[in-house]
């Protein structure tokens, strides 16, 4: 009984977290001379007000999700990918290019070849860094992060060059987007709202996903390389390879997600010239998505829900009280400062039942299925 | 393309990589490695310009821009040195939280006219040939002081108590508990020095050297650059300052390559197509990559590392220290 509250009590931490966070932007709010009450209220009216909104918010949650589902597998492996961004956008170029070479080519093979793109363009731009900490020693963390700039740049090169819209080039404004794609290219739209099937496929990927880490050879061998380096090498598992192959993967979701945005949403590659024109920051969204949900694959469903929420919701506020939407990143960092720090409490707890258990171990050995076994699994992860 | 200039800008441009890559080398020297640079620096940029703004007092929005980072990064030391909370984690999150915050305190500073910190010349020293004109004159005193406060911040870390102790809890607190230095106060301490350092970089570029609010293209990832700077600055202040002016320097040199109309007695491509300047602007990026590949390689040659507690919570009495 006690293990049950436990187990209940640890996994709605994050909710906690989230309450205490929203708290604190409450504090925020207040010292701003704005109406938490009204500016919550605005924030869930635009969230989840109506069909629309709600159909907004999954569009929004559908590339953080992709982004966390990649996220959840490079910190399984200990490898930090702060590279979302840039893996987008480069996914998003190599996508778009297929659509814009292959006119005439029918719809679906498009859509799959684009998606493939995506995937390829994402893996090499998170493949970059896993080579450089495999083989150079290059904190992934760093390196990541300066990919993301590159990509920027490489983006609004294209997009103001080579990629540009022919007919921006005559106008005097020359807004950096690339020409629209072919309507049979589209990725399927549930009409009249902007929600599309790309969320479906997230979601097929987060099981998928699921089945990667926990069911597969490759899997258990990219979470025992987080877990213990030197115990894989030792246990024969090639812990460089893993490493790349884990930033490999997780940029290849990343990249995915930038070739959803432009086929499922804008139907052309756009920026504004800003560094998160093109991703709308999903790229670090995500992994803000990804450790809500306990960097497990079904647990980033609805975390990427939630801030897909928060994001929506987050335009409507700025309207309705005027407050800049950037308050929802201090959120975002908050609700994950709040998660973290909960941690404490469920480790102690682990630590207890150890020392429990051990003592009982003791003193009289028990029976085997005395022990709780779900204490003694928690205790290894 | 003047030598004279380029070095000039060069030093000018390198103070902000210095004071924020010091910082974050005094945070590590402690063990608390904190991600969060950015953030930090961008509340600072933000809280400088904004007070200097409201007080009429660049000075007194220096101060205040130090603070203010200094209090978000203590943020990150009662997450990780309480909470024991994984360090990579809450420094993302901090930058996250100093950047929201920057930009919802910051909206509607662009544009603004605050005081701004002076440029002055050194009398005698700027009558050097050469020397004088490149580290002596028309530079923000802000730059006169990470002169001097690299090779103090050296002797500090290196030569005297405290700084043995800072790096005893870096390299082994629990030898260092035993002696009695409190761990916790010292990453405390050294957590919140390296915020406001890096909140005295930020304020380096909104009311100095490039002043002004831009929101986030304030910083446009130079904290992020300072982090990378130290790995390659093997947690040595001197060499961090160094890294700090010749990045500055190389980042001003390949920007002007952009100016003259002919280069080498060609056509200059990059005059031509103004475009191909996103290339330029990839360049500090692909530089620190190179500098990361070299630093680690030198690191690892040397068997030199980070500090050994770098990103280890520290409790008394558990195994593993």
């Amino acid at each position: 009984m006690r293990s049950r509250l436990n187990t209940l009590f640890d996994a709605l931490l994050p909710v906690f977290a989230t309450l205490a966070a929203l708290g604190v932007g409450m504090i925020m709010l207040l010292i701003l001379r704005v109406s938490p009450l009204e500016a919550y209220g605005a924030l869930w009216e635009g969230a989840f007000g109506s069909t629309n909104a709600v159909a907004e918010t999954l569009v929004k949650a559908t590339p953080l999700l992709l982004v966390g589902l990649g996220i959840c597998i490079a910190f399984r492996a200990n490898v930090i990918n702060i590279g979302g961004e840039g893996q987008m956008i480069v996914g998003g170029i190599l996508a778009t290019q297929i659509g814009l070479t292959f006119t005439e080519a029918p719809g679906w093979l498009i859509i799959i070849l684009a998606m493939i793109a995506g995937f390829i363009g994402g893996a090499i731009w998170g493949g970059i860094p896993g080579i450089l900490k495999a083989y150079f020693r290059v904190n992934e963390i760093l390196s990541t992060v300066m990919m993301n700039a590159i990509a920027v740049q490489l983006m609004n090169y294209l997009l103001r060059g080579p990629m540009i819209d022919p007919t921006q080039l005559e106008k005097a404004s020359k807004i950096p987007q690339t020409a629209r794609l072919v309507e049979s290219f589209r990725l399927l739209r549930w009409a009249p709202t902007r929600l599309h099937i790309g969320f479906v496929i997230a979601l097929v990927l987060a099981i998928l996903v699921y089945i990667l880490l926990w069911r597969t050879t490759l899997g258990y061998r990219i979470r025992a390389v987080g877990q213990n380096p030197h115990a894989s090498r030792y246990g024969g598992i090639r812990v460089r390879r893993r490493m790349v192959t884990a930033l490999l993967l997780s940029g290849a979701f990343a990249g995915l997600a930038g070739a959803i945005q432009v086929y499922g949403v804008n139907y052309r590659m756009i920026t504004d010239g800003s560094a998160s024109g093109f991703t709308g920051a999903a790229g670090f969204n995500g992994i803000v998505a990804a450790l809500f949900g306990q960097l497990h694959p079904i647990g980033t469903i609805p975390a990427s829900i939630f801030f897909g929420a928060l994001l929506v919701g987050a335009n409507k506020m700025q309207r309705v009280v005027q407050i800049p939407s950037a308050l929802i990143t201090a959120l975002n960092g908050l609700v994950v400062v709040f998660v973290v720090s909960s941690e404490i409490w469920r480790r102690r707890r682990q630590r207890q039942r150890l020392a429990f258990a051990r003592a009982a171990e003791k003193d009289d050995a028990p029976p085997p299925s005395e022990i709780n076994p779900s204490a003694e699994e928690a205790s290894t992860s | 393309m003047n030598f004279e200039i380029i070095l000039h800008s060069g030093l000018a441009t390198g103070t902000i990589l210095l004071f924020a890559g010091i910082g974050a080398i005094f945070a590590e020297r402690s063990g608390i490695l904190n991600l969060g640079v950015e953030g930090m620096m961008l509340l600072g940029a933000m809280a400088g310009f904004s007070v200097s703004l409201s007080s009429g007092n660049a000075w007194v929005g220096l101060l205040v821009a130090m603070f203010a980072a200094g209090i978000l990064s203590l943020a990150h030391g009662l997450v990780t040195i309480h909470f024991q909370a994984d360090q990579v984690v809450s420094g993302l999150s901090l930058t996250f939280l100093g950047t929201g915050l920057a930009l919802v305190l910051g909206e509607g500073l662009t544009g603004q006219n605050p005081p701004l910190i002076p440029d002055v010349s050194i009398p005698l020293l700027s009558q050097i040939p050469f020397i004088g004109p490149v580290f002596f004159e028309n530079h923000s005193i802000l730059v006169f002081v990470g002169y001097l406060f690299a090779p103090l911040s050296w002797y500090y870390i290196h030569k005297t108590r405290p700084g043995m102790h800072l790096r005893a809890v870096g390299q082994k607190p629990s030898a260092a508990d035993t002696m009695g230095i409190s761990v916790y106060g010292v990453r405390y301490f050294y957590t919140f020095v390296g915020g406001c350092l890096a909140g005295l970089a930020g304020a380096t570029i909104s009311l100095s050297v490039s002043p002004g609010w831009y929101s986030s293209q304030t910083t446009s990832g130079q904290g992020w650059i300072a982090i990378a700077l130290v790995i390659f600055a093997q947690w040595n202040p001197l060499r961090a300052a160094l890294g700090g002016y010749l990045f500055g320097a190389i980042r001003r040199g390949i920007l002007d390559l952009q100016g003259p109309a002919l280069l080498f007695g060609f056509a200059n491509p990059l005059y031509v197509n103004s475009n191909l300047g996103f290339f330029l602007q990839m360049t500090p990026f692909l530089l620190t990559i190179v500098a990361l590949v070299m630093g680690s390689r030198a690191a690892a040659r040397k068997r030199l590392g980070s500090p050994a507690a770098l990103g280890v919570p520290y409790v008394r009495g558990e195994r593993g220290h």
